[in-house]
This record gives C-alpha cells, sequence and structure tokens, in this order.
C-alpha cells in the first residue's frame, strides 16, 4: 500500500518548511523536502555600500543573526586583507559562540524535546517525567532554561549591545571595548552559566563531561543520572533514535572560533578550537574550489551547476510551469558533486572528538549522535570562553579601521550553530556587485540536485517507519528535528 | 486571552528577541500567569503538520474563537500579487490569504516588528518580492490590510515595531490587552500606530555617550566613545524608542554596543538613502538633526559647543577607553 503524505506547517524549526513523503508498506520510500519561503536578500543586497552588508546580512536570520555578521565581516576583512587585532579576535569568538551555545539550548529545549512529551509516547516509562519537564510551551524546565538563557544572552549585552542583529561585529574586531571590571561580569555570567549547565543540563562537571569517549562509557555515565541530557540519553536508548536519521555521511566543516585572523578562503594553516575540514571515512582537506550550488529543483533561473562566487539568485515570476521538476527555493549546493551534512556532528567529526567518531563508525550520523554533537560542544566551548574572557586585555585595541577596495572578491566562512556557513563577496567600484550566501541549512536540507540525489535530509528520511493513522510521524519529527534547521537562512 | 501567532517573511529574531524577556520564571510563565494563552506559536507549539493546519482552520472558520493575532514577518504579495513567495506550508495557500482571513476573526491584530508593521528590511532595494506591513507600505498607509482596517475591537493594527522588538514592548503590549488595564484607546497610539508607551522616548535619552553629545566630541571610527551622531551614523535624537532608558539583554543598547542607532522603529529605516554607518551632511553639517532642533540652532549650538570642550572629553572621544579620567574636586562636589 502507498500514500503520499505532506506535513506542513512544520513547526518547531526556525521558519518554513513543508516536508513530502512517498510512503510504501509502512515505510518512507522518498521524500521532497520544501522551503515555501523566497525574501532575495542576495538581491537586496546588490548596489548597496559593503558594510551596509552587516546591518542586511543578520536580518536574514533572527536565530543566527551574528553568525551571518561574522561571515559578512570575515569576507569584507578577506577583501582588503585587514588583520584584527587580538582583543577584537577574541570579543568576536565570544560573541559567536555565546550565540552558538544559546542556540543550541533553544533547539534542545524548545524545538526538540517536547516532541518526547506527546500523548503518543504515553505508555513508556520516562513519558510522565518527560511531559512534566519538556511538555511545549509549559514543560517545568521552561522556567528554568529562560531564565538562564536570558543570564547567558548579557554577554551579548556587554559584548554586542544586544541579541540579535548587531553591528558589533566589523571586518577589523569589534565595536565595543571591555573595561577590566566588565570582563570580571563576563567571566560572572560564564561561571552563572556553567553551574546551571552542570545542576541542570549534565548533572556532572563540564570536563567530566567532554572527557566521556567511548559508547559505553556514555550509556554507563548516564545511568540513573539527574540531568536533562542524560533524560535524553534514556529516552534515545529506549526508542533506539541511534538507529535513525542517517544522511550521507560525508561532514563538512569550515573550521570554528579561528585562533588567528579572519575565516577566509585561505586560513586551511590556521588554528580553529575545532578544524576545517571534510570527513569521509577519515579527514580529508578541505578545498573551497570543490563547493557548487545547483538549482535543477529550484524555482529558481540558472542552468549548469556553478561556483558561488559566480553564482546569482533569480526567482521565477510566472514560469513556474516551465520547471515541473522544481519542489522548492532552496538550491542544492554540492561538495566535489557529493552531498555533505554540516553542523554540531560534522564539526565533531571533523575535529575528532572520539565519542562522536563512535558513534558515527557505528551507526553513521543519527538523531542521537547529533543531538549528543551539540550538547557535548556546549560542553566544550564554556571553558574555551573561560579562557578568551580571561586574554581580554583592558586597554589594547578591539578594533582596526576598515578601507574600502574599490574593487575585490572575497568569501568568509564561518561555523554557525548549525555548521558551514559561507558569503561569497564581489565589490565593483567601491559597490556591491555580487553577493552569495550558501546557509548550514542549505546543504543540510538541499533539495535533489540536476542528477537527481536526493539531498542529506531527503536521504535521512528514507526508510523511517510511518503508522498507517499517523499524519505527523513521529520518526520524521525526530529526524527533520535532529538537524536543528533554520530555514529563513536556508533560502534567505 | 487568546493569542495566534504567525510568521510570515521574517527572520524569527522577534520571537527571538521576546524569549530573551528577562523575567525570574522566563517570559512563557510569565505570559500565562497573566491569562494569555498561546493557541500556535510556530517556534513553540507542539501541533506540527495537520494538528497546526486544523487549528488554523478552525481559527479562520470562527469555529475556534480567538482574541490577538500576532503577525510577525513582512507580508509578500509577490510575485504579480500572487502572493506565491510565501506558501504556508502544508496549505498550498499564500500567507498573505491566511492573515486576511484570521485578521478578519481577532479582536486585536499587533504587527511584531518593523517587517509587519511596514515591510521592513525585506522592503530594500527594488523590493521585488513586493513586501509591506500589515496596515502600511513603508510610511504609506495601506499595506496587505489596507488603510481603514480596523479589528473587531475597533482599533487598526498596533505596530510594536522595531529590528528587532524589544521584549519588554511586547510583553507591556500583551499585558495590557491581557490585564484590561484600560490601555489601548486609540489614542495610546502614535502617528505610526506604534505604542506611546515605548515611543514617548527618543534613543537619545539615557544615551550614556550624553556627555560626548554635549559637547559634540564626535566619534571619529569604529570603538570610539565619542557621540556617534556626527560622524558614524547615529539617529538616535530622532528615533523613538526607550532602548536607553530599558536596556537590552539586561545591559546593553546599539549605541552602548558602540555603534550606531539605525532608527528601526521607524518606517522606511531600511533605506537611509546613505551608508547605514555614516552619517549624510551637507556642507558639514548632519542633514539629520536632533528632532524638534532648527538648525540653525544645532549650528550654533554645535559651534559653541566645540569651542567649550574640556580636553578630557575631547581625548577620551577618540579612544576606546577613557584615556583622561575625570578631575577629583577636593573636599567633594558643592
Amino acid at each position: 500500500m502507498s500514500r503520499r503524505l505532506t506535513i506542513g506547517p512544520f513547526n518547531r524549526v526556525e521558519g518554513d518548511l513543508e516536508v513530502t513523503l512517498d510512503i510504501a508498506d509502512g515505510r518512507v520510500e522518498s521524500a521532497q523536502v520544501c522551503s515555501s519561503l523566497y525574501r532575495g536578500f542576495e538581491q537586496i543586497l546588490i548596489a548597496k555600500h559593503p558594510l551596509d552588508a552587516l546591518v542586511i546580512v543578520p536580518r536574514i536570520c533572527g536565530i543566527c543573526s551574528l553568525s551571518q555578521s561574522a561571515a559578512a565581516a570575515a569576507a569584507l576583512a578577506d577583501a582588503t586583507g585587514l588583520p584584527m587585532p587580538a582583543n577584537g579576535r577574541l570579543a568576536s569568538k565570544l560573541i559567536l559562540a555565546c550565540e552558538n551555545l544559546a542556540d543550541h539550548l533553544t533547539h534542545f529545549y524548545l524545538f526538540f524535546m517536547p516532541d518526547f512529551a506527546r500523548a503518543a509516547y504515553r505508555g513508556r516509562a520516562w513519558h510522565a517525567l518527560a511531559e512534566r519537564r519538556f511538555q511545549a510551551d509549559v514543560g517545568e524546565a521552561l522556567r528554568e532554561v529562560l531564565p538562564a538563557r536570558a543570564d547567558w544572552l548579557r554577554l551579548m549585552g556587554y559584548l554586542a549591545g544586544k541579541w540579535p542583529h548587531s553591528l558589533a561585529l566589523q571586518p577589523g574586531g569589534t565595536t565595543r571595548a571591555i573595561t577590566a571590571t566588565e570582563k570580571v561580569r563576563l567571566l560572572t555570567v560564564l561561571r552563572e552559566f556553567r553551574a546551571f549547565l552542570s545542576s541542570r543540563v549534565f548533572g556532572d562537571t563540564l570536563e567530566n563531561v567532554s572527557a566521556l569517549h567511548r559508547a559505553d562509557q556514555l550509556s554507563a555515565w548516564a545511568q540513573g543520572r539527574a540531568g536533562d541530557f542524560p533524560r535524553f540519553l534514556d529516552i534515545a536508548a529506549d526508542l533506539g533514535l541511534e538507529r535513525i536519521g542517517r544522511a550521507s555521511d560525508t561532514f563538512l566543516s569550515y573550521g570554528a572560533y579561528a585562533q588567528q585572523g579572519g575565516a577566509g578562503r585561505q586560513d586551511d594553516h590556521r588554528e580553529h578550537l575545532f578544524a576545517r575540514g571534510v570527513w569521509r571515512d577519515g579527514v580529508l582537506a578541505f578545498d573551497e574550489a570543490l563547493i557548487s550550488e545547483d538549482v535543477a529543483h529550484a524555482w529558481l533561473f540558472g542552468e549548469q551547476p556553478v561556483h558561488p562566487r559566480e553564482g546569482e539568485t533569480r526567482p521565477l515570476i510566472a514560469e513556474f510551469a516551465d520547471q515541473p521538476d522544481a519542489y522548492t527555493w532552496c538550491k542544492a549546493p554540492r561538495y566535489g558533486s557529493r552531498v555533505a551534512e554540516t553542523g554540531a556532528l560534522a564539526r565533531q567529526m571533523v575535529d575528532g572528538h572520539p565519542l562522536l567518531r563512535a558513534l558515527v563508525a557505528a551507526n553513521g550520523g543519527s538523531v542521537l549522535a547529533r543531538v549528543v554533537a551539540r550538547l557535548f560542544e556546549i560542553a566544550l566551548v564554556v571553558p574555551a570562553m573561560e579562557g578568551w574572557v580571561r586574554a581580554l586585555t583592558p586597554g589594547e585595541p578591539f578594533c582596526h579601521q576598515w578601507q574600502l577596495p574599490d574593487q575585490a572578491s572575497a568569501v568568509g566562512l564561518v561555523e554557525a550553530a548549525r555548521g558551514a556557513l559561507g558569503h561569497w563577496l564581489h565589490i565593483e567600484r567601491g559597490r556591491i556587485a555580487r553577493y552569495q550566501i550558501i546557509a548550514p541549512t542549505t546543504w543540510n536540507f538541499s533539495p535533489r540536485d540536476a542528477g537527481g540525489v536526493p539531498g542529506a535530509l531527503e536521504q535521512a528520511l528514507v526508510g523511517l517507519p510511518v503508522g498507517e493513522d499517523e499524519s505527523v510521524p513521529l520518526a520524521v519529527q525526530h529526524v527533520v528535528r535532529s538537524f536543528d534547521p533554520c530555514m529563513v537562512c536556508t533560502v534567505h | 486571552m487568546k493569542v495566534l501567532w504567525l510568521q510570515a517573511a521574517g527572520c524569527g529574531g522577534c520571537t527571538q528577541s521576546l524569549l530573551g524577556a528577562e523575567n525570574r520564571a522566563g517570559v512563557l510563565a510569565q505570559l500565562a500567569d497573566a491569562g494569555v494563552d498561546l493557541l500556535l506559536h510556530p517556534a513553540l507549539s507542539e501541533a506540527s503538520g495537520k494538528d497546526a493546519l486544523d487549528l488554523l482552520h478552525a481559527a479562520a472558520s470562527g469555529a475556534l474563537p480567538f482574541d490577538i493575532l500576532c503577525v510577525e514577518g513582512a507580508l509578500l504579495r509577490g510575485p504579480n500579487g500572487s502572493g506565491r513567495f510565501q506558501i504556508l506550508s502544508g496549505s498550498g495557500r499564500p500567507v498573505i490569504d491566511w492573515v486576511r482571513e484570521l485578521a478578519a476573526r481577532a479582536r486585536q491584530v499587533i504587527a511584531i516588528g518593523s517587517c509587519s508593521a511596514f515591510g521592513g528590511i525585506i522592503s530594500s532595494g527594488e523590493n521585488r518580492t513586493d513586501a509591506c506591513g500589515l496596515q502600511f507600505d513603508g510610511d504609506q498607509a495601506g499595506g496587505l490590510l489596507g488603510p481603514d482596517f480596523r479589528a473587531a475591537a475597533g482599533l487598526p493594527v498596533i505596530n510594536v515595531a522595531g529590528c528587532p522588538v524589544h521584549p519588554g514592548w511586547v510583553v507591556d503590549t500583551l499585558l495590557a490587552l491581557a490585564l484590561a488595564l484600560g490601555a489601548f484607546a486609540e489614542s495610546d497610539l502614535d502617528a505610526w500606530q506604534r505604542p506611546r508607551s515605548y515611543t514617548e522616548q527618543l534613543v537619545h535619552h539615557g544615551c550614556p555617550r550624553n556627555e560626548y553629545y554635549e559637547f559634540k566630541a564626535s566619534a571619529e571610527k569604529l570603538s570610539d566613545l565619542g557621540c556617534l551622531m556626527e560622524n558614524m551614523g547615529c539617529k538616535g535624537t530622532q528615533a523613538s524608542a526607550d532602548c536607553n532608558l530599558r536596556p537590552w539583554n539586561g545591559v546593553g543598547s546599539c549605541v552602548r554596543g558602540g555603534f550606531a542607532c539605525i532608527s528601526c522603529t521607524e518606517p522606511g529605516f531600511e533605506e537611509p538613502g546613505h551608508p547605514f554607518m555614516e552619517t549624510a551632511k551637507v556642507a558639514g553639517i548632519p542633514t539629520g538633526l536632533p528632532i524638534d532642533m532648527p538648525k540653525a540652532w544645532f549650528v550654533a549650538l554645535a559651534a559653541l559647543s566645540k569651542s567649550a570642550t574640556p580636553r578630557r572629553v575631547r581625548e577620551n572621544s577618540r579612544s576606546d577607553h577613557p584615556v583622561i579620567l575625570p578631575g577629583t574636586r577636593k573636599g567633594g562636589p558643592k
């Protein structure tokens, strides 16, 4: 028996998402992912003053706002080869890390965990607890997480003025010099967040968490432990979340939190907190020239796959009938013509965290591995941030002046919470002549390419069980949300 | 008070900002305790797919009565008036059609953010998506619902404008309605239909750079401590909002963060006609002068105050940290 099921509006993801499934014999046979909103930021940017990109691009996305700023600032810095003073670099990393960790927390508590509180899971041993703690809108955890998140975002108040949508990240550094007293306050915010993470999220110290290197250690550690992450691990073991959600198992990371310089094309040799590279049965060097985008299944004009440096974005206005194979506004990015997955799991695969490598070796990319990677990243990044705050030197500069080049071609490659984010910028006569963006979820929620190869989520959904009377299949929801999609970034 | 929240063509940043509201139990508990019942919110609700769509159909048909429609994001009328640039997922229908239907059922309609109020950032450039606000297209009355639209309770669209909104602006507005304190007669809205509760102030009020402003000791480059008005594009003396009286994220604001106020609560902020981070000038004088101040007065005051600037203020204005401390008066200030 076969049927077609369209799921939308797909809530608790950022932005507009529709998923269409062809189901045969109770399993997903094929999937189509549709990004149903087109706004045209790449067109809006044309002919603007290059620095105006810093006002415009954060407004692509209110949850990856400063990641978009960081990519634009990196591209602008790349356009002139401008170095950043040490303080500006540290402050930029702190700002980006603050957003990324806030997003991981938001994803876990507001977007992902509420699905386990659903009535359909009544009867599972863990359901009553999941319902009390994680239910959408009213779960008791929200009363703890939202205030902790608001306190955490005070880092943004100090370093970036506000969140989202700040102009603090500039090609030459940051606009807000931190004083000695403010260093103390930043550390206080970090210490309070650390205490919240230890007591509520992990039930252990961050260092003990990130030192777990094997799957059996992780299960033993989680046994009977009070903390929302161990509670998730208990649920995941019962539902077999390590066995669903496998995509292409090619993982892409541009490298997160560069220790030096910006994040341009030539930064491979620079040290990142989490390395730059590609994982496919082993680590490969990243080559920016291998990226291309294809519009064969998008409501966009275009013929051949092109590198984003030459890309354009022109929406169909009335010619929809001419593109019968199109089903989304999203382009199909490929790395060396392969489908790649990006995000916290990709970062840890490339960087080499033993636990994440072990989880993927056992079962491939999965719902479990993606969620574990996000939580581990929180445990790994907070201590690094403490070091960055301590390294700030009040009185030393935070920002260099940027000189507008008359002509330049540049790229900014950063890691947002959801993965690899690239901005390709071309300046002519002192104005933006071309601006192309590939966001993390453009990779993950890509449509088919010209060769008919489905994108990462489209692959991950195949084979999932769908009950006869299920209109919004649970397994499908877990897999979709395990990517923490940001649909507003996807198409932009 | 039942609230239906739709996300049109925006970035979701107003919701993200709202979630950062400072409250002991978090903003969702705060709203719930005041009787605000979020029937559906795309980023927060359990319901997805058919469950969410059934609820929207019931609300649109009148079978499910509700009080408030909050719309976040601009309304996309393109291409060619079809609304196809944003189809409500799963429904096959443009979001603008849903908004028109639901607005007709709501007791109050609230635009959350400058996109749904006026069109916002997406309407800049050539505005190829034909983006507009609920009841304004930039500074022109009209928008998606038309200038004569009144929600069932009698008010036009309430524009909680800002890019993004400050969480307090949304909380204050929803709570004023939920707790029925008598607020929100039409006289509680300003000329742009924004709640006067946050637009009776200027961003300039409470600006921490006030001493630099007084002496026209201006920042010359990014990260300088000086006033951002003369060179750096700041419109805080013209923009309506309480950003420096009620801080962002506990301690911040745009000017506290070291960069210009771009007047994001005003219609048309997205097309200033000059680079955002530079002040537009004619013959060396900013074209955007402090609100209510005649040009001749400003020129005279600026000349006088520049000539009277203490060395400390002048030097510090061009540095990213104070290089000269305020003097200490023996015996204490008199």
